[in-house]
């Protein structure tokens, strides 16, 4: 088969020396802005562009492509240890990794997370050189009735998956909405309630409310808590690495979140997060042991991790096949390529086919760094752990304010001679609500699933009307949207008629208390 | 620990502040836009071709640039260091968002790229010219949906110029904004909308690969490498770029604002500067001093009126 073949030859190509360093640069980069709340692999990529200038086009690629796929990986450490989210990918990733972490599972939380992200980077790239074109055309068929029904979809499963209460959930899920109203509206260009205040023009930063309600509102909690400030942590409880049970549990998460990953991070409009929340709906619904969820089940960080990075090779499916960038870090990526006479679309796999293959096989390459990277770092990693508790929170609330200054440190607000940054004042009053949130007992999650959903939701639905001129059933003509209303039905209908069966204890014990 | 040393290298990288900077420009928008690109392809410029030895770039993204210029025009007044890219989305931005500072706060230098929009279809679309595009949308002007990027900016105004011009009235244009240029693009390629309008870069490659249509630039000359005439050409009397600039911080002296132009103008016309626009496929319209500034007026003001023919501004 010729794609074998030019895959070999890329092969052959990622593997030369100076390549290989490329990518082992951008992996470990990629692995630190992961890390860091705030700072992602747009802004480092960006950083690098003038400075790889003067290198070969193929090695710079290499590396930009190492930063990508190590960012994926490096958000999922702190979501696991520490509850502090680096990317919005790695929200869902907190749920259940952090839970297990301080059950002294953390060992194989961040194994499960290392090893589902290179067995679905692994199939993603495999995807990506074998059936890129098909996959394209599937996502370009998505129009904005579709894309509302895939939203539609997601917030029925996702709030179904969250919490014991509908009324609490609901409650998060609406305060997450109302959030997700402010800055300017995409298509008018009209203001919504940012009250004349500039810093809202743009909306509320997700990576923001994410970091302020895990972290800063945990470290809340925990200090206004005095048997929780005594309390001990087991940092490692059993072994370090996975056992047989684990694994059982975790393959096939591992394929579900590549199977969910990879066509959402290829649609123009889909993204990393959606993908994690659909494949943690999923994962919630055929585990064998749902009772499990929210209290460190490991099939939730399994699937949602593996999705995640599913999906940045699947964004990678339309920046080669069409030119077509779908995510801040792409559109960079994108820049880079023309910052080397290559002009990504449907002639350069025609034009530039060395390039792309050894890419494509450098992918190969980084992803396999990252796994040999990260799997001996584990027992370092949990040990972070077992830092008493003071520590510990002093450092992840240094940690947050310190990512967040990196992402907007603009000291845009002025009491008279003193400016502070109106990005950090934020992040310390949506601090402050996840530490009533949880004092009171609402989950945290859906209040950031709305806050990212909710705008697309809206998007989406106006642009369908728009193109419809207000035909509403434009919502429900195209088989694709038939198709994911079906499974939402499904996904809202089967609890009920599993009550009606008596079944209801199950239900019961698939509440979910996020503390 | 590695890993931590490293996260707290890049971070420390990234907050290091300017020591001895000649000059910081401030893009306002995120990473990776073109701003961003024209501020970061200034900086290599001018520091390659020894114009200044140390220039930084900040980014304050958001709000069509309006975020950032009105950080830059209030914090940095009176300093002849600070430059701030901007252009014409920056121009529409401040008119819908009721923006407090305009760019009567700043002090404009010199324009420095243009690049013309971009009328496309499908390739498997029935419309093969302008003059369908027009009969289709005298037939029913709502019926045909536009996609371009954000509410307001340069392809909408395209958009709302077009329609005016051929009698219709600009407030039924059915414009689709999408985020940026790509997500347009996904939208014409699959055939959601009628018809695409957004820089002529955006989709280049599409049409070099006959999988869209170029029906028409707007600019008043035809773009080199493309076959396809200007509007005015093909009978719709719009003439309209989308152009990027510079400015300067307000409150500086004439004799700082001449310093800094002509520090600017060695930029654009160097060799490093022309390589990097062949390279990016930016049109060079350089225009400096009171040429620009009768230019940004007449602008300024041909904005304003179609923004309210169209009903973003009242």
């Amino acid at each position: 088969m010729e794609t074998f073949d030019l895959l070999a030859q890329g092969l052959i190509s990622a593997l030369q020396v100076h390549n290989l360093i490329y990518a082992l640069i951008g992996v470990t980069l990629g692995t630190a802005v992961g890390v860091l709340p705030g700072i992602g692999p747009a802004l480092t990529v960006a950083l690098l562009l003038p400075v790889t200038y003067k290198l070969d086009p193929a090695g710079s690629l290499i590396m930009f492509a190492g930063i990508y796929y190590g960012g994926m990986y490096g958000g999922s450490t702190t979501s696991i240890l520490l509850n502090t989210p680096g990317e919005s990918a790695s929200i869902v990733t907190a749920l259940e990794g952090n839970k297990m972490a301080r059950q002294g599972r953390g060992g194989p939380a961040l194994a499960t997370a290392a090893i589902g992200s290179f067995v679905a980077g692994l199939l993603a790239t495999l995807g990506l050189a074998f059936i890129a074109p098909f996959v394209v055309k599937f996502a370009l068929a998505f129009g904005p009735w579709d894309y509302f029904a895939l939203m539609v979809l997601a917030f029925v499963t996702v709030s179904a998956a969250f919490g014991d209460s509908a009324l609490r959930g609901l409650t998060a899920l609406f305060i997450g909405l109302g959030l997700g109203l402010i800055g300017i509206d995409l298509q008018t260009g009209q203001t919504r309630l940012a009250f004349g205040i500039m810093d809202l023009l743009d909306g509320i930063e997700v990576t923001t409310m994410a970091v302020a309600l895990f972290a800063i509102g945990e470290t809340l909690k925990t200090a206004s808590d005095r048997d929780q400030v005594n309390a001990e942590v087991t940092a490692v409880k059993g072994s370090v690495w996975m056992t047989l049970e684990d694994w059982k549990r975790s393959w096939a998460a591992w394929l579900r979140g590549t199977f969910i990953g990879f066509p959402i991070g290829a649609m123009p409009a889909g993204g990393a997060d959606v993908a994690s929340f659909l494949s943690y709906s999923a994962e919630k619904s055929f585990s064998k042991k749902p009772e499990e969820f929210g209290h460190g089940a490991i099939e939730g960080v399994a699937g949602p991790e593996a999705a995640n990075n599913a999906s940045a090779a699947g964004t990678l499916v339309p920046l080669l096949t069409l030119g077509l960038p779908t995510t801040a870090t792409a559109a960079i990526m994108l820049a880079g390529f023309q910052q080397f006479g290559l002009q990504p679309g449907p002639l350069l796999f025609a034009n530039n086919a060395p390039l792309v293959w050894a890419l494509i096989a450098s992918l190969l390459v980084a992803n396999f760094m990252l796994l040999v990277l990260n799997l001996p770092l584990i027992g370092l990693w949990v040990r972070l752990l077992t830092i008493p508790k003071h520590w510990l929170y002093a450092g992840i609330l240094t940690f947050a304010t310190l990512g967040t200054l990196g992402a907007n440190g603009a000291m845009s607000m002025g009491f008279g001679p003193v400016r502070i940054s109106f990005e950090l004042v934020l992040l310390l009053a949506f601090g402050v609500l996840g530490y009533l949130l949880r004092r009171f007992g609402y989950p945290i999650a859906p209040v950031v699933v709305g806050l990212i959903l909710g705008p697309m939701a809206e998007q989406q639905l106006r642009r369908a009307l728009a193109i419809s001129q207000g035909d509403l059933l434009v919502l429900v003509q195209s088989p694709v949207s038939i198709v994911l209303y079906v499974v939402a039905i499904v996904a809202v209908g089967l609890p009920v008629i599993m009550r009606m069966r008596g079944k209801g204890g199950v239900l019961s014990q698939l509440a979910t208390d996020e503390d | 620990m590695n890993k931590l040393l490293l996260a707290a290298l890049v971070t420390g990288a990234l907050f290091t502040p300017a020591l001895a900077a000649d000059y910081t420009i401030m893009a306002p928008a995120g990473p990776g836009g073109g701003w961003d690109q024209t501020a970061r392809t200034m900086q290599d410029a001018m520091q390659t071709e020894g114009i200044s030895g140390n220039v930084q770039v900040t980014n304050v993204p958001g709000a069509g640039g309006t975020i950032g210029l009105a950080q830059f025009a209030t914090q940095e007044n009176g300093n002849p260091n600070a430059l701030i890219v901007g252009g014409y989305v920056m121009v529409g931005a401040i008119l819908t968002n009721m923006s407090p500072v305009s760019l009567d706060n700043v002090t404009p230098i010199a324009r420095l790229t243009g690049e013309a929009v971009a009328l496309v279809v499908p390739a498997n679309s029935d419309i093969m010219t302008v003059d369908d595009l027009v009969a289709k949308l005298k037939a029913d002007t709502g019926a045909v949906a536009w996609a371009g990027g954000s509410a307001g900016g340069v392809d909408h105004i395209a958009a709302g110029l077009i329609a005016k011009a051929v009698g219709l009235d600009p407030t039924q244009v059915n414009y689709i904004a999408y985020s940026g240029g790509g997500e347009a693009l996904a939208a014409i390629l699959g055939g959601q909308v009628t018809v695409g309008v957004s820089g002529v870069s955006e989709f280049a490659s599409q049409i070099e690969a006959g999988e869209l249509r170029l029906l028409a630039v707007s600019t008043d000359t035809r773009v080199p490498g493309f076959d396809a005439p200007t509007l005015m050409e093909a009978g719709v009397d719009v003439a309209v770029q989308n152009w990027r600039m510079v400015a300067a911080a307000p409150g500086i002296t004439d004799e700082q604002k001449a310093a800094i132009t002509a520090d600017v103008k060695a930029m654009a016309t160097s060799a490093t500067w022309k390589t990097a626009l062949e390279t990016k496929g930016w049109v060079d319209t350089y225009l400096d001093g009171d040429a620009f500034a009768a230019q940004l007026a007449a602008d300024t003001e041909a904005t304003e009126a179609i923004l309210k023919d169209i009903g973003l501004v009242q």
